[in-house]
């Protein structure tokens, strides 16, 4: 018998909303890596002298490194949410009966995150 | 006021044609019909050759699965007053190779169900003897897999899986959830037999969160769940294994 | 039962997601505009320096990027893969598996010079 198969094209990400946005998700990781990179200079620099490090700070300021922050901050800003989002679903807690709700689980993720986010910018920054 | 409704359905008949092809009937439309209500009306009234699998239409037996405007629905639960521009494209599931117009093959699916061992294991000797009477279980024993009780074998959600689309090796949302059902049952004990299949490479592995399998399902079974927490199981039992393996060469 | 390691990738994938989740978006905004920027007041060189020295802060550092780089690999590769690369399925887990091994080498380096 002669059954038909629809080809799938290696474009079938850009056929709907749903992949699309998946696709970006899984994207995020460039931007991940690419973050890493720039804390090893980041790390690098401030290990060496004071002028290297300065030097460092000072290009911060450019036009270049607005454009990778900005950008990288975007990605990763979605690669957190939708991590986080998605957390409640792999941790399923049940009270007897009762399964925790998931907003809950979120809940303790993000306050988590604002908790971490601020002590480690007490630890860099000072009080 | 007779208004009416335009749909565009997929056509293969394998005898006749080698390629598939799409044929545009217009119904009446009522306010209270899903989409089969409308393929049936082109059965009974317009086009007998129309070829496609239905039963209980209410949402129960999971047979009436297809594509609607690319989003695979089950068509008795989805209302023709929710297209208002009153023209929708009706195609087989995708995924599946297709038999004739909008019948898909589903062995592959019926095959993987068996596969994951869809029943109660009992260790080597803890069968319990009719005599002894049933296994008891808590509520709360209940709750923690009766939601992935719920799948009526649709395949809607291997239809929305990107995944399945590109390697139809991979198990799948409900295979694998139907194996979560039964490993997280406190009556079973057959999870390490039911791990051969779910944590191989076609198993829990290939999937990559997608996540369109539990948002398309129609039971809220939640499969990509069902599937991240094999994962986190699998990953624990995988790291019992080597401390197991380690201390026994020591 | 699965001898495969995708459970150990995984693993480090998962590590390293939640690690960058947390982590990286409030340390974007520190080097992409507190630090530039001196919005919180002047951040002296010497602190910076001393933390960067200071072996337990080197640990913390390493694992705060060589996960991350995992979770790079582990995610790259299947997106890779499943927009078309499956062909050559086993050189991409090597660039990236391999590509993620080299930073994290690269890492240590530099965190052990310094």
């Amino acid at each position: 018998m002669t059954t038909y198969r629809k080809p799938v094209f290696n474009t079938w990400w850009l056929e709907s909303k749903p992949y699309f946005f998946f696709v970006i998700r899984e994207f995020t990781s460039l931007f991940v890596a690419g973050y890493c990179l720039f804390l090893l200079l980041f790390i690098a620099k401030a290990g060496d002298s004071q002028e290297a490090y300065a030097t460092l700070i000072l290009s911060l300021k450019s036009p270049t490194s607005m454009v990778f922050h900005l950008i990288s901050f975007t990605f990763i800003l979605y690669h957190a949410i939708t991590w986080f989002n998605l957390t409640p679903k792999i941790m399923v807690f049940h009270l007897g009966e009762e399964r925790i709700p998931n907003a809950l689980i979120a809940g303790a993720v993000y306050l988590s995150w604002g908790v971490v986010s601020l002590i480690i910018s007490w630890l860099i920054l000072g009080s | 006021m007779s208004e009416s409704f335009e749909l565009e359905i997929f056509r293969y008949c394998p005898e006749q044609d080698t390629e598939p092809l799409f044929k545009s009937y217009e119904v009446p439309f009522r306010e209270d019909w899903v989409v089969l209500d409308a393929i049936n009306y082109i059965k009974d009234e317009i086009d007998g050759t129309l070829s496609y699998r239905w039963s209980c239409r209410m949402g129960v037996c999971g047979s009436c699965g297809m594509m609607i405007n690319g989003e695979p629905k089950l068509t008795c639960s989805a209302f023709l007053k929710d297209y208002p521009s009153h023209k929708i494209r009706v195609e087989p599931l995708q995924g599946f190779p297709v038999e004739r117009d909008l019948i898909f093959e589903m062995d592959d699916f019926m095959n993987k169900l068996t596969e994951v061992k869809p029943y109660l294991l009992r260790k080597e000797g803890e069968e319990k003897p009719l005599e002894e009477g049933e296994y008891l279980q808590s509520p709360a024993e209940l709750a923690h897999y009766k939601q992935y009780t719920l799948c009526i074998n649709c395949m809607l959600c291997y239809a929305a899986c990107p995944i399945y689309a590109l390697d139809s090796n991979f198990v799948g949302p409900a295979a694998i959830a139907l194996a979560q059902r039964y490993n997280l049952d406190s009556r079973d004990q057959g999870r390490n037999q039911r791990q051969e299949v779910i944590a191989s490479h076609e198993g829990i592995w290939e999937c990559t969160f997608v996540g369109e399998c539990s948002v398309v399902c129609p039971k809220d079974v939640d499969p990509a769940a069902a599937i991240q927490r094999a994962k986190v199981s699998s990953t624990l039992d995988w790291f019992k294994e080597m401390i197991m393996q380690l201390s026994k060469t020591k | 039962m699965s001898k495969s390691n995708e459970p150990v990738l995984w693993l480090l994938f998962s590590a390293g997601g939640m690690i960058s989740a947390m982590v990286f978006p409030i340390l974007l905004i520190i080097t992409g505009v507190i630090l530039p920027f001196e919005l919180a007041g002047e951040v002296t060189f010497e602190r910076i320096h001393n933390a960067v020295k200071n072996p337990v802060v080197k640990l913390v550092l390493f694992f705060v990027i060589a996960l991350p780089f995992f979770h790079w690999a582990h995610r790259f590769r299947f997106t890779l893969i499943d927009i078309g690369l499956k062909p050559i399925s086993f050189l991409v887990s090597l660039l990236c598996y391999g590509g993620a091994i080299t930073g994290t080498i690269v890492a240590a380096f530099i965190l052990w010079k310094i």
